[in-house]
């Protein structure tokens, strides 16, 4: 456990002492390093704040007592994380999490590091020892810049009170511009409580940071030429997409040309998966459709993506006769993992706007694209997405995500754990709006769903729904931010999918490790239903499909959170699916199937 | 059956013949090619702040770059420094290193020198000081000089390329080498053209 506050022994007269200096801090924290801090987040637009309190950023909280901002007080800094990740992923705007030093600090670092994977705009402010302790192997220090630096876009030590607050702002921009990300301020204890007049300036990014903007145009020419004359393309949307808030122009490129179009995870809600030319998800667990599309594809056209290897499997058979067109606002993702033939460095709605204007001077190329089109509606007539539903049958996850769709609205934002369960969310859930799908990609870190559920609840609409799905494992990693939604009241639908195991974990051995089920059973799970009406939510236990539809309602009307407990069938696996490092065409179907991969 | 989905085997599935490398580059599949990995020297203009080498250093070593030597230091302009690197990569890998070597926040420039610009090094050979006759005489025929001699050991300085620091160092074997430390290159592009 975190430790917030050193042990101290000391006589009355000596706290009688110290209450008077802690009042007089109080009332100095007006014109104080904490309170440029203060005035830095609330220049920068922030409306909540999620941490932990702690001793050496309690200079930090004192100048926040006096500050309109909201604080949700987490159960544990990496909830904290969690919760300032989702709600910039839903709001576009950067989360700002708070923790004390040392153990608070490394607490966050799951987190951060589950941004930085995913670009993800956020700010971690970390309170740190005296700047005189700093080195020493002070109670409850660390190295949180050290630690910190491969996963954060950049950090900062702040060691000077008259520019603590700028160092915030600019903080904030370099979340918030070019490819967003993770940034992380150490605010050491005397400096936050150091008198300082100076109030923090415009927040800015440093001169040595210059995002691009428009691609050049002999560049966009020739990627306009190769999608002219492709038989063959398709457009893959990645969360940039959704980063660089440009689904308008993705969609109405794709509808122009009539271009099929495949996200990636992150990429979900760029495209309406309800329109003819959506292909939905490809990778690992995307679907036969999309693999079947990217496999064989002539040009393809990666916007906002990093091809990471769940995407593409082997790299080698990615995507292998395709021409690649790359757009991506950060230089270092193109040719990082596929070779761009078409390299397009700039913001992912100017570059497809430039793209789009390019094209309009060249024939019209959809017509030619009407064999693949019809091509690729044979591969989805070929590979639906189904499953097994007969009565006597144990529950399946499936159906529970389809029956919470329906009973939620079209803006409804799901978050999610790690592992099956998220599968199945992302497979059989209709995704149509950008910013209402909110997950763990890049790092895949279990309990992630909980306490993203938390920020992305205080960044939607009011009339917006919010439904978590976990796993019995995933869920148990965090559990305790249910308290925090008790006490803030937050209407927030937990379905957790219980199959009594670590679910792709005991999908790997299965199917790669010969059924050896080494630490993926969890026999031992505790009842969440009573669980959570322990915490103070609602609870439902749901066994089999005649309960689904009532327990769904119930839950969704209720104004609080609730919990549904469904015990799915703990031997359902999640496909189609391509094991790692294998062929996205030779994706399995069934569990027969990967004998055959 | 656990959780299938209708629709052909994949063996029944047409396959593409086409195929990538290993570094993600479409190739002729009847042909072989990885490309081979050369030696290369970055030259960065970072800000004069604490930090800066830890994050290009943890940068470089965990993205598993194969980095042979790393030189720092003030450059003319204040609060500038200028770091320079050689690594030995395939093609695409140094293209990589100088893209997240210039995402770095403290990183004001990133240029690949050409193969002809002026590197140096810098080496410090402590010898036995038996003959230290001999000793100045190799050290002369490096451009070098002995700058510490004791009745035990004479310890000499020599400054050039690389080779020639290289052989300096295997010529003083034979006078018994004790001690060497050497400073990795550091380089500018020849003539009036800018080491950015």
């Amino acid at each position: 456990m975190t430790e917030q506050v050193p042990p101290t022994t000391q006589t009355e007269a000596e706290a009688a002492a110290e209450d008077a200096d802690a009042e007089e801090v109080a009332d100095s924290s007006a014109g104080t390093g904490a309170a440029s801090v203060v005035t830095a987040l609330e220049n920068a637009g922030v409306e909540y704040l999620f941490g932990v309190q702690g001793g050496a950023i309690m200079p930090v909280y004192d100048a926040l007592y006096d500050s309109e901002l909201s604080h949700v007080t987490m159960a544990h800094e990496q909830g904290a994380a969690h919760a300032a990740d989702a709600y910039g992923i839903v709001s576009g705007d950067p989360g700002v999490c708070l923790a004390t030093s040392g153990p608070g600090a490394t607490n966050l670092v799951t987190g951060i590091a589950d941004a930085s994977m995913d670009s993800d705009p956020m700010i971690a402010l970390t309170g740190q020892v005296p700047t005189d302790f700093v080195g020493n192997d002070a109670f409850q220090e660390t190295d949180t810049t050290g630690v910190t630096d491969p996963i954060t876009k950049t950090n900062y030590f702040a060691s000077d009170e008259d520019t603590v607050g700028d160092v915030v702002g600019e903080a904030f921009a370099v979340a918030d511009e070019g490819r967003q990300g993770p940034t992380l301020v150490d605010l050491p204890k005397d400096v936050t409580q150091a008198d300082t007049e100076r109030e923090p300036g415009e927040a800015k990014t440093p001169d040595t940071y210059n995002p691009p903007e428009e691609a050049d145009a002999e560049a966009v020419e020739a990627a306009a030429d190769a999608i002219a004359a492709a038989e063959k393309p398709v457009v893959l949307a990645g969360g940039g997409v959704i980063k660089g808030e440009a689904t308008d122009e993705l969609r109405a490129f794709a509808r122009e040309y009539e271009i099929p179009v495949i996200t990636t995870m992150p990429g979900i809600g760029a495209f309406p998966e309800d329109d003819d030319l959506s292909l939905e998800v490809a990778g690992m667990h995307g679907t036969g459709y999309a693999n079947m599309a990217i496999t064989h594809c002539d040009v393809l056209v990666g916007i906002g993506t990093r091809f990471d290897d769940r995407l593409t499997g082997g790299v080698d058979s990615f995507a292998p006769e395709a021409e690649v067109v790359h757009v991506d606002i950060d230089p270092a993702e193109v040719s990082k993992n596929v070779h761009a033939d078409y390299p397009l460095i700039g913001d992912a709605g100017r570059v497809i706007d430039q793209l789009d204007d390019e094209l309009d001077r060249r024939p019209d190329p959809s017509d030619r694209y009407a064999q693949w089109r019809e091509q690729v509606q044979a591969w989805k007539a070929e590979y639906p997405m189904d499953y097994a539903t007969p009565d006597d049958e144990p529950l399946k996850p499936q159906f529970v995500v389809e029956v919470l769709d329906e009973a939620t609205g079209d803006d409804t934002v799901v978050t999610t754990g790690v592992g099956q369960h998220q599968m199945w969310a992302f497979q059989f859930w209709n995704y149509t709006e950008p910013r209402t799908w909110v997950s763990s990609h890049g790092l895949g870190t279990m309990g992630y769903g909980l306490p993203a559920a938390i920020g992305a609840r205080l960044a939607a609409d009011d009339d917006q729904s919010v439904v978590c799905f976990e796993g019995d494992g995933s869920f148990l990693m965090t559990i305790q931010e249910l308290s925090v939604a008790v006490r803030e009241n937050m209407d927030i639908t937990v379905a957790v999918l219980n199959n009594e195991y670590v679910g792709m974990v005991r999908q790997w051995q299965d199917g790669f490790f010969e059924g050896r089920r080494m630490a993926s059973e969890y026999s031992w799970c505790p009842d969440f239903a009573k669980l959570a009406e322990a915490f103070g939510a609602r609870g439902f236990t749901v066994a089999d499909y005649d309960g689904v539809e009532e327990a769904v309602q119930e839950a969704v009307d209720y104004d609080g959170p609730s919990v549904i407990d469904f015990h799915i069938d703990p031997e359902e696996n999640v496909f189609p699916m391509v094991p790692s490092g294998g062929k996205n065409g030779k994706f399995a179907l069934q569990t027969e199937h990967l004998d055959q991969l | 059956m656990t959780g299938g989905l209708p629709g052909p085997s994949p063996d029944e599935r047409p396959h593409p013949d086409g195929r990538r490398n290993s570094q993600g580059v479409r190739i002729d599949p009847a042909v072989e090619a990885e490309p081979e990995p050369r030696r290369a020297v970055l030259s960065a203009t970072v800000k004069h702040e604490p930090g800066v080498l830890a994050a290009v250093s943890g940068l470089f070593s965990r993205r598993q770059f194969n980095i042979e030597s790393l030189t720092v230091g003030p450059t003319e302009e204040e609060n500038r420094a200028r770091i320079t690197l050689v690594i030995e990569e395939p093609e695409p890998g140094i293209e990589q290193a100088k893209k997240q070597l210039e995402k770095l926040i403290p990183v004001v420039s990133v240029t690949e020198l050409e193969t002809d610009a002026t590197q140096r090094e810098l080496a410090l050979i402590k010898v036995e000081g038996d003959k230290p006759d001999q000793v100045q005489s190799v050290a002369e025929m490096y451009g070098g000089e002995a700058v510490d001699v004791s009745q035990e050991t004479v310890t000499v300085e020599i400054t050039g390329s690389r080779q020639k620091v290289e052989a300096a160092v295997e010529t003083f074997r034979r006078f018994e080498i004790l001690e060497v430390v050497r400073t990795g290159t550091a380089a500018l592009e020849r003539g009036a053209e800018e080491t950015k």
